[in-house]
């Protein structure tokens, strides 16, 4: 069953066109790594998902579990089971990390674990403090996921969640992401999907995913092996890549896909 | 009004000009009506009319009568009251125009807290209250006073007050202005005249449509080392708001803070922040921060990315505003405060 879909997307931000033609099919259980690089479009694909209304959608629609949620507000996409996690977070003035904690847990239905989450991120310092206020860079992707552990979403995505974090964070964000993911769990058992945004690929030292996607010049260039696509791109430059992709289209398939999995109907 | 022992020390009310209760459960503490007190205590001549003057503009000459009433509320020498006095002024005649005199006095070594509510009837849409308020903080007193205004869209308020604090002596004053009121225009003074003693005064004010509040404070830095903080929080939802502040640093070792932060709910209305700093001695430390913006939309957008709708963001951030979480405030005061907010949330967010 598909989890998210994009069709045919298109995306401008102040008028300008930022993304087109995006077509994206995550299913139930699956987790995308997400390439690119730097203004190709990343943050902008995942923040029209989760609504941000300075992301307008000229085109296309936005499937999630089945439903049309293209005009939807960020709070109902959120409470239908999307969650989001920035890679720059706004501090937000007078409003308590606990306070948000709580909202999140019970959209959640996970009011009993809040204490346990806070102790497994190491926030327990943190929480009674305006949310990102005075936050390490650390601490700050710790707030993310611990947020994002209580709203336990479905569908999870996650913009550089390892950007400006030390060694020893990059491993409980991994820990975390791989609960939040269920990538612990046999494959067949996951209910959870989603998206991780990773300019560098570290994270996938930590977490694995299923696929990798290459987003260049607005368009999805390359879908298939996230690790294969990670080397590829280290060889030859994300152009070099996409133009790889494009000429041998299974170089960089899974050895053990017999599905269909994510899939991009714009290749040219 | 409360008028359990448990929740408060003392109560005083007076209705339009006539005292109707003052009672006091401890003995640390004496509550009186300011005509009873001034008969019973002939050396209170020295404190009436000493820290106000009487003649500085037609409010203080209009409340400067015979008919005058108020309270007396004085903490004993030494005296440790946790548990508030209430006292409270009641506007219930339409169109009366209720003038008052108060004199507070925390004795030396004494603490006190006094939470002063002023209201009108509702129904009761015009009227005025002028009232002159002296605080004497004596020696190592401590003297927390919270005022929370609830008027209604014709009253006039003319609060006229000032402070004295001797050495080590320290002045909480927290203002909370709630509701619509025709206008509210005080500029109460806090002169710190002993070594090392302390004002801090908070404001959250909220000024709703045909609203004019004209607020501020003044502290006058005269006591060696002694120190000042002025914050304020005010939001415009179609009032006008001045937010005004003026410490001024008179000799060595002072320090003096003041924050004015203003929140625009509204494309009516308007806020003007006024801070002053004045210093008259070379080794003063003064400094001032005033900000005044609307509610940043991805703050907003933040909360909805964790399933708050935006009402409930908004909401939750204008809270988050409005919060001074003032220092050593008892807890008594702060639900009364929180209970306020939680009031004007609604309409706020609306």
């Amino acid at each position: 069953m598909d989890v998210l879909r994009a069709i045919n997307l298109g995306i401008s931000v102040n008028g300008k066109k930022v993304l087109e033609n995006i077509n994206i099919y995550i299913q139930k259980g699956q987790t995308i790594a997400l390439f690119g690089p730097n203004g190709s479009g990343k943050s902008s694909l995942i923040s029209s998902i989760i609504g941000n209304p300075k992301y307008r959608v000229y085109d296309g629609r936005i499937l999630f579990k089945g439903e049309d949620i293209t005009t939807l507000p960020t709070d109902e996409r959120v409470r239908k089971g999307l969650g989001i996690g920035f890679q720059t977070p706004p501090k937000v003035s007078g409003v308590k990390l606990r306070d948000v904690l709580q909202y999140c847990a019970k959209i959640g239905k996970r009011e009993e674990k809040i204490e346990d989450y806070i102790d497994f991120l190491n926030m327990g310092g943190l929480v009674e403090r305006n949310v990102n206020d005075g936050f390490s860079g650390g601490e700050v992707k710790r707030s993310e996921l611990l947020q994002l552990l209580l709203l336990n979403p479905d569908f999870v995505m996650l913009d550089e969640p390892d950007s400006g974090v030390d060694l020893e964070n990059i491993a409980l964000i991994g820990e975390a992401m791989r609960e939040l993911l269920e990538r612990d769990k046999p494959a067949e058992e996951r209910t959870k999907s989603g998206l991780i945004i990773t300019h560098t690929g570290n994270i996938l030292k930590y977490v694995d995913a299923d696929y990798g996607m290459i987003l260049h010049k607005g368009r999805i260039g390359c879908i298939g092996n996230p690790y294969t696509i990670l080397e590829s791109i280290s060889k030859d430059g994300y152009e070099g890549c996409v133009r790889k992709c494009l000429k041998y289209p299974d170089l960089m398939q899974n050895q053990n896909q017999n599905q269909t999995q994510g899939q991009s109907q714009n290749r040219k | 009004m409360e008028l359990d022992p448990k929740s408060r020390t003392a109560s005083f009310l007076q209705i339009d000009q006539d005292v109707k209760l003052s009672s006091t459960i401890s003995k640390d503490v004496e509550v009186l009506g300011i005509k009873k007190a001034l008969k019973k205590y002939e050396w209170l001549k020295d404190y009436i009319w000493k820290l106000v003057d009487r003649n500085k503009d037609e409010y203080t000459k209009f409340a400067d009568s015979e008919d005058v009433n108020g309270y007396f509320i004085r903490a004993l020498p030494g005296a440790k009251v946790d548990v508030p006095v209430e006292a409270c002024l009641y506007l219930k005649t339409k169109g009366w125009k209720q003038k008052v005199h108060n004199i507070i006095i925390a004795e030396e070594g004494s603490e006190l807290n006094i939470i002063s509510g002023c209201a009108s009837h509702p129904g009761v849409t015009s009227g005025m209250h002028v009232g002159i308020s002296e605080f004497y903080v004596k020696k190592n007193a401590k003297l927390t006073f919270t005022m929370i205004h609830s008027w209604d869209s014709d009253i006039e308020v003319r609060p006229r007050s000032a402070t004295r604090v001797e050495e080590n002596g320290v002045f909480i004053s927290n203002y909370i202005l709630m509701n619509p009121v025709k206008i509210v225009q005080a500029y109460p003074a806090a002169f710190l005249e002993g070594k090392n003693s302390k004002a801090i005064f908070s404001s959250v004010i909220v000024a709703l449509e045909k609203t004019i509040a004209d607020l501020g404070s003044k502290v006058v830095l005269i006591g060696e080392n002694s120190g000042a903080e002025i914050i304020s929080r005010t939001i415009s939802k179609g009032g006008d708001v001045i937010a005004r502040g003026h410490i001024s640093g008179n000799s060595p070792g002072v320090k003096g803070h003041l924050e004015c932060r203003g929140l625009m709910l509204s494309e009516e209305g308007s806020i003007y922040a006024i801070p002053e700093l004045e210093a008259k001695y070379p080794n003063v430390d003064l400094s001032h921060e005033a900000a005044i913006g609307k509610i940043a939309e991805e703050e907003i957008f933040y909360l909805m990315a964790r399933g708050l709708t935006k009402d409930e963001a908004t909401a939750a951030i204008i809270r988050g505003f409005m919060d001074l979480d003032i220092k050593g405030l008892p807890e008594a005061l702060k639900r009364e405060i929180d209970k306020a907010i939680s009031m004007v949330e609604k309409e706020i967010t609306a």
